[in-house]
């Protein structure tokens, strides 16, 4: 209530949303203006995810919310975008959360796991009360992931894992893993409950962004997992590839919401801060670069907007996602840098949130595949000539 | 048991209000609307009697445009069982014609527990919850900051004055509901998807002719800037003169 965050929308793209979504959108927005924001600055000095938060987001019903069944909410593409959207607003830090918990961890058990996987982990993972996390990057394999070291060996009834897998979100504060590992050289995905003996989670310190999550080194030693832990339905790279484009599909729209805000922040700051005796929102050089930052999120927005119809028609392709994802967050982070440069020196204290924004998105802008690596999946699909490998 | 939730549908707190050109109502234009604040408490606290219960009916019952369905459907998102709207598209402000037209509603859709918000946070006439209950012959407590049933008896509390007063009062009754009462709940994704699927009426108002009319509306006076005194210890006796003579505040 005492948070004045007003959302850009110079084209009225709210009328592109049906009132369903619109709903939902501003429930999320709510609960973030009301929960979230009055925490987030302590948590980020702190380096801590607010975990009381976690079981009130299952109330609200954001934990793979554009799955259907086991207790999700089964919402459109566009209303499970706009949840992102929302949360991120807050911080990268929460849409992260978010998105590794239903995109990235019960969206793989909802597609290839067993019914008795399913039951077991999706209503508690919906509700909040188990969080997961998402092994694929290694300390020496980011973006060729394929090249990962971390194996499975069979060993009677069970699955026997070694290796380390580096810069995971939530890996110290999960109670199941979806580990990548290859099991007589492919790929294939397990879930390795974090009180398997030999699973330890550490978390990374010392982070200049996304503070506010938990980003952790796993180390498997000799861990011992049933056979049942497998999920059976994928093998190879595309299982961890499909988990992604979901999530980069969330991250496309979530950055949206951290233009947004430091749009807004932008704009106030620059109608009330005076210079040579007048707002600087008067100057040329300051109301171009709000123009700028407008322009983009418009642009941003529309563009999302076609992804979500192409994703309920069944016509999005990955190179679709790498665009938007690669597009928005660039943008977003050119309108915190740009949106802190109208702040001058206050942009640089946390009594603003401009910065902090801005070093999260150093991170949006590298996990789930670099801003160049997506540029290089589009320059593939646009050419037919491979330029990553 | 079957309980009617009464909620307005008014201006969002932060809108920066403009009088319409007629100079006696205020410009709806690009203003957003949600439920009444004290509404909500209302609406609570009947989801919270539903669940004590475990049976019966919530009803959202709002008098407005057809465009206050947005807010009936807030409702139900949040647990309503049914929402009404009864339409109009008259600036209503007559308390006494607003409760005449929820009692005309109430006459042909009985039930046993009327619950509001303890005024609209726009008009603030804080008239409904005693109007309604004369014109339905309803027990009527406001203002509740608690409030417990049991036996189809409410225990309410009010704080008063310097004092908190406690009172029974039997069902049938019109409840007005305060802040502190309970926590509002947030409509979840489950509940908003619900929610279309919930019956949600239409049907015209039935409102006698006004007895009030608002003569003229005008915003108050802008503030006049803030003056620096002075700094640091020495500017305090200023300060308190200033305070004690000019602003006659302390
Ligand atoms: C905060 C945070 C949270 C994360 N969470 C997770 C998680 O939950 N789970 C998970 O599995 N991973 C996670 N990651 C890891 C993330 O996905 C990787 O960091 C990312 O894929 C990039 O890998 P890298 O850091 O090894 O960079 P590198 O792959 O070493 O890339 C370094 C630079 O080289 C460039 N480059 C690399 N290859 C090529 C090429 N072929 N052509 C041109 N340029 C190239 C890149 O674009 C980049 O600029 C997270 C990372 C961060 C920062």
């Amino acid at each position: 209530m005492s948070d004045p965050y007003k959302a850009l929308d110079f084209y009225n793209v709210d009328d592109l949303y049906t009132e369903e979504e619109l709903m939902i959108r501003d429930a999320v927005r709510s609960w973030v203006s009301d929960r979230f924001m009055p925490v987030i600055e302590e948590h980020n000095r702190a380096a801590t995810f607010p975990r009381d938060l976690i079981p009130e987001l299952g109330e609200l019903g954001v934990y793979g919310a554009s799955l259907t069944g086991y207790g999700c909410a089964g919402l459109s593409p566009v209303a499970s975008g706009l949840i992102c959207q929302e949360l991120e607003r807050g911080d990268s830090g929460l849409r992260s959360f978010v998105s590794v918990q239903g995109s990235l961890c019960m969206f793989p058990i909802w597609a290839y796991g067993t019914e008795e996987q399913k039951q077991k982990y999706l209503p508690d993972m919906a509700a909040g009360k188990l969080i997961g996390c998402f092994g694929l990057t290694e300390a020496d394999f980011g973006s060729n992931p394929g090249g990962m070291l971390t194996k499975a060996v069979e060993d009677g009834d069970h699955y026997v894992l070694n290796g380390s897998k580096y810069w995971i979100t939530n890996g110290s504060t999960c109670q199941v893993a979806i580990v990548w590992a290859k099991l007589n050289g492919v790929i294939r995905g397990f879930l390795i409950d974090s009180d398997t003996p030999g699973f330890t989670g550490k978390q990374i310190k010392n982070k200049f962004s996304l503070r506010a999550s938990d980003t952790s080194e796993l180390v498997l030693e000799d861990c011992r997992i049933p056979k049942s832990q497998i999920l059976p339905g994928i093998e190879g790279i595309k299982g961890p590839l499909s988990c992604l484009t979901q999530a980069r599909y969330g991250i496309a729209f979530g950055v949206i919401g951290s233009a947004q805000a430091a749009y807004d922040e932008a704009l106030r700051y620059s109608q009330m801060r005076i210079s040579f005796d007048k707002p600087i929102a008067r100057y040329q050089l300051v109301q171009n670069k709000l123009v700028w930052m407008a322009s983009e999120i418009t642009k941003a927005q529309l563009l999302c907007w076609k992804l979500a119809q192409m994703k309920e028609a069944g016509t999005m392709h990955h190179y679709h996602v790498s665009m938007a994802k690669r597009n928005n967050c660039w943008m977003a982070l050119e309108c915190c840098r740009i949106g802190r440069d109208i702040l001058g020196a206050n942009g640089i204290t946390d009594e603003y949130q401009m910065m902090r924004h801005m070093c999260n998105l150093e991170s949006v802008i590298t996990y789930e595949g670099t801003h160049d690596i997506h540029g290089l999946i589009i320059g593939r699909q646009l050419t037919g000539e491979d330029a990553i490998t | 048991m079957d309980i009617v939730v009464c909620i307005k549908r008014v201006p969002a707190t932060d809108t920066a209000i403009k009088i319409a050109a007629d100079g006696k109502s205020i410009e709806t234009n690009g203003v957003s609307f949600e439920m009444n604040a004290y509404d909500e408490f209302a609406l609570e606290q009947a989801l919270l009697i539903k669940e004590q219960l475990g049976e019966g009916t919530v009803t959202a019952l709002t008098i407005g445009p057809s465009l206050a369905q947005k807010v009936m459907r807030d409702a139900l998102a949040r647990g309503a069982d049914k929402a009404v709207v009864l339409t109009t598209d008259e600036w209503i402000y007559d308390g006494a014609q607003v409760a005449q037209a929820l009692a005309t509603y109430l006459q042909a859709n009985p039930a046993q527990i009327v619950l509001c918000g303890k005024q609209a946070v726009d008009s603030d006439n804080n008239q409904l919850a005693g109007n309604l209950a004369a014109r339905l012959g309803f027990g009527c407590v406001t203002e509740v900051t608690k409030l417990e049933l049991a036996d189809g008896t409410f225990t309410a509390e009010r704080d008063i004055e310097g004092a908190r007063e406690v009172v029974t009062c039997k069902t049938p009754a019109v409840i007005s509901c305060n802040k502190g009462l309970n926590q509002p709940r947030y409509a979840n994704l489950k509940g908003i998807m619900k929610a279309k699927k919930k019956p949600l009426e239409e049907a015209a108002a039935d409102l006698p002719a006004a007895a009030m009319e608002i003569v003229s509306l005008e915003l108050p006076p802008a503030r006049a800037d803030g003056r620096i005194i002075g700094e640091g210890v020495d500017a305090v006796p200023a300060l308190i003169e200033a305070l004690r003579n000019e602003a006659k505040a302390i």
